[in-house]
């Protein structure tokens, strides 16, 4: 696969050239807890310099940027995963590990820390400054969230913590912008090793905890009362009626705005794409290299860029319900339902947005910490029926299920179908977790822990970096992988020449592939027209509605939807139109979200199995409706 | 298993965070689960000799929010079973 985000072990994978195209020597990390605030203040310092990538052969992302000090030199600033101790055992705690003692040979060993505690939970917090300060790089201590702790009546005398530390501190509000001047003061600045008063021996936790707590104490530390608005919003949001009802609200809310309310941007993308298409194409002179342009490049990258509206839409609430807070409640409500299947609350949201589009619902599956809850996630979350499945079952219904109302003129036979389809997915998904979960991928008895974080605001700078971080990943896909499979798929249907022509598309490569593959789907009721639609489709899945319009010699099969409903009903059987459905149902047919699931799974293994497993599942089930029906 | 035991008090009735009710505080005595899981509790603030206050949970009590060390964290009901807890005696229901 062209997607190199994890694949280049030997080159750096973090080489960031600086603006003036010198490589800025000083490197520094950004290391907290989980919800201290960290990638705020990462985001604050680098802005739009901001570079994403995988750390190679893991699952951890890594996000590095450039800060530039006020005296105009840059720093190389380097996010690393959220962790509550550098004892190394989740893959996030290995990495933090690794960076910071300079035992990653793709990751040069930072020069200086930030070490982001919240300070309005410092006590704790400081567990985590024994063993950085421990490693004697030298240590900015930024106590975050100064604006909490004023409010709320907390207070800490900076000085003496900063004594008995041995590393100067800063106290600030990264989502304020408060008090940055003294990050890049410490930036600029000379940067001395941290000189301790003492340090606890830090594999023990109680040890670590009471050190803490002495050095909170000596510097005067006054823990703020209690976030009166959490306590607040939580006695509703997790109440057990209201609280319920909220998260059905929006739960339906996400559903109605990826289906309803984006359908109208995915309609003018679309449209985009075919008016700027029209016109190079009458700009051009009639040629193999202006179809190649227009119907293979064009279209196919377009076909994937209609989702980013989707895409967008699903990460901007995704940002605000993260960064306010509340995924974490809706989480906890989730919980107890999907623990039913082995799963977790944390899987939730992913498998609702898979319903959008696989690909943005396994990039979101980064919020789930346990590693073997997270790939059963990405495992079944193609299963849940993503929106380029819809205008192929609408295709299929629409020629094949009469419209009889079932229930008055509200429900008819065709929504019964649809629906059907919908239910179906989900039904293998849960037996798919079910299997999972109860065997390659049981948990063992890993504690379920889930921290809740204080109710915020999130920041306008925050969500538009994250959706700009996503869609980048998102269009890189298209860029590449689609790109190529779309290329590679024209060729097919355009050699070899016969007099020095492209020839018909059934003695085509393509036609010669279908033809190839008939007597294996003949069991299925398909023959080799479907079967070219069925190869073209695993590029991505409403493919197969184009390549059946071409097979048919319709130049818009979206205009002539009519026609070519006609003309697959004279060469399918209504089994093999069932058969059809199914296969539609179950297979993994989509380019974009083999490459996503080898990019976050770090290697080609669970890809495979999932694809092996979703094709063998399609075909069994194809064959046992075909021959039901028969 | 890993052990951490605080200072136990006379006999008293083993209780776990599962016995508490919304509102209710005990202190932590130990952590009955393996050396790595204990761990990673600990790093969240419930060490032994902590208070840990029962808070809000998902509808059917469970998981459970615990208020501890100015955190709040939410534990299911298998592993908060593993949880034992001291009630101190003012508190004790009679």
């Amino acid at each position: 696969m062209s997607d190199c985000n994890g694949c280049s072990a030997a080159a750096p994978a973090v080489e960031f050239p600086g603006r003036k195209g010198v490589a800025p020597t000083t490197r520094v990390a950004v290391i907290g807890p989980p919800n201290s605030g960290k990638t705020t203040l990462f985001n604050r310092i680098t802005g739009l310099r901001q570079k994403v990538a995988n750390f190679p052969g893991v699952t951890v992302e890594q996000h590095t940027g450039l800060a530039v000090l006020p005296d105009g030199r840059e720093a190389w600033i380097i996010d690393l995963p959220g962790v509550y101790s550098l004892a190394p055992r989740s893959e996030d705690e290995q990495i933090a590990h690794d960076v910071l003692t300079g035992n990653r040979g793709d990751t040069p060993k930072p020069q200086a820390v930030l070490l982001v505690l919240d300070s309005t939970n410092l006590a704790r917090h400081l567990m985590l400054a024994a063993p950085i300060l421990a490693l004697g790089i030298p240590t900015l201590v930024i106590l975050n969230m100064a604006d909490d702790l004023r409010k709320r009546g907390g207070h800490v005398d900076l000085k003496e913590l900063s004594l008995q530390l041995g590393a100067p501190v800063a106290l600030i509000s990264a989502r304020q912008g408060e008090g940055l001047d003294r990050v890049y003061e410490f930036l600029a600045g000379a940067m001395p090793k941290p000189t301790p008063k003492e340090l606890p021996v830090l594999q023990d936790v109680p040890k670590c905890r009471q050190w803490a707590g002495h050095v909170g104490n000596q510097a005067q530390y006054r823990p703020p009362v209690p976030p009166k608005w959490t306590r607040r919003l939580d006695a509703i949001f997790l109440h057990p009626a209201a609280g319920v009802l909220i998260f059905g609200l929006v739960v339906i809310a996400v559903f109605q705005t990826i289906f309803v309310y984006v359908t109208p941007l995915m309609d003018g993308v679309k449209s985009l794409f075919a008016v700027s298409g029209n016109w190079v194409a009458s700009a051009l002179p009639e040629s193999l290299f202006r179809s190649l342009l227009i119907d293979g490049v064009w279209k196919g990258v377009g076909s994937v860029i209609v989702f980013l509206p989707q895409v967008l839409m699903l990460f901007l609430f995704i940002g605000i319900l993260e960064d306010s807070g509340y995924l974490a409640r809706a989480a906890l409500i989730a919980d107890r339902t999907m623990a039913k299947v082995g799963l977790q609350g944390k899987s939730f949201i992913p498998l609702l947005s898979a319903y959008a589009c696989a690909v943005p619902a396994i990039m979101s599956t980064r919020t789930i910490e346990n590693k073997r809850d997270r790939i059963a996630t990405i495992l079944i979350a193609p299963f849940m029926t993503c929106s380029a499945r819809f205008p192929v079952y609408t295709l299929i219904i629409l020629a094949f299920v009469p419209n009889r109302p079932v229930i008055g003129a509200f429900l008819g036979t065709q929504t019964v179908a649809m629906v059907g389809l919908y239910a179906l997915g989900f039904i293998v998904a849960v037996i798919t977790a079910r299997v999972l979960k109860s065997s390659v991928l049981k948990s063992g008895r890993t504690p379920f822990l889930l921290e809740m974080p204080s109710y915020r605001w999130p920041t306008l700078q925050s969500l538009g970096l994250r959706l700009l971080d996503r869609s980048v990943v998102f269009l890189r896909r298209a860029g590449t992988v689609i790109l190529l499979v779309t290329v590679i798929l024209w060729i097919a249907a355009h050699v070899p020449f016969v007099n020095g022509k492209p020839p018909a598309i059934e003695n085509s490569l393509a036609g010669t592939i279908g033809r190839t593959i008939e007597p294996a789907i003949k069991p299925l009721g398909f023959n080799w027209k479907i079967g070219i639609g069925l190869i073209t489709s695993f590029a991505a899945r409403e493919t197969i509605i184009a390549t059946l319009g071409a097979i048919y010699g319709m130049d818009d099969p979206d205009a002539q939807s009519q026609d070519l409903q006609k003309a697959i009903h004279r060469d399918l059987t209504p089994g093999g139109a069932v058969a059809l459905l199914i296969f539609f149902a179950f297979a993994m047919q989509c380019v974009s979200t083999v490459a996503v699931v080898r990019r976050e799974t770090a290697g080609w293994k669970w890809p495979l199995v999932q694809f092996t497993y979703m094709s063998a599942l399609a075909y069994l089930g194809a064959f046992v409706a075909f021959h039901l029906m028969a | 298993m890993l052990q951490l035991s605080g200072n136990t008090g006379p006999a008293e009735q083993p209780v776990t965070l599962v016995d508490l009710r919304r509102g209710d505080a005990a202190i932590l005595d130990h952590i009955d689960l393996p050396g790595e899981d204990a761990r990673r509790l600990m790093e969240l603030g419930f060490l032994p000799g902590t208070q840990i206050t029962a808070g809000l949970s998902a509808p059917g009590g469970d998981p459970r929010v615990f208020q501890v060390d100015g955190s709040e964290i939410a534990l299911r009901r298998e592993t908060a079973r593993r949880l034992k807890v001291r009630v101190p005696q003012s508190q004790r229901q009679v």
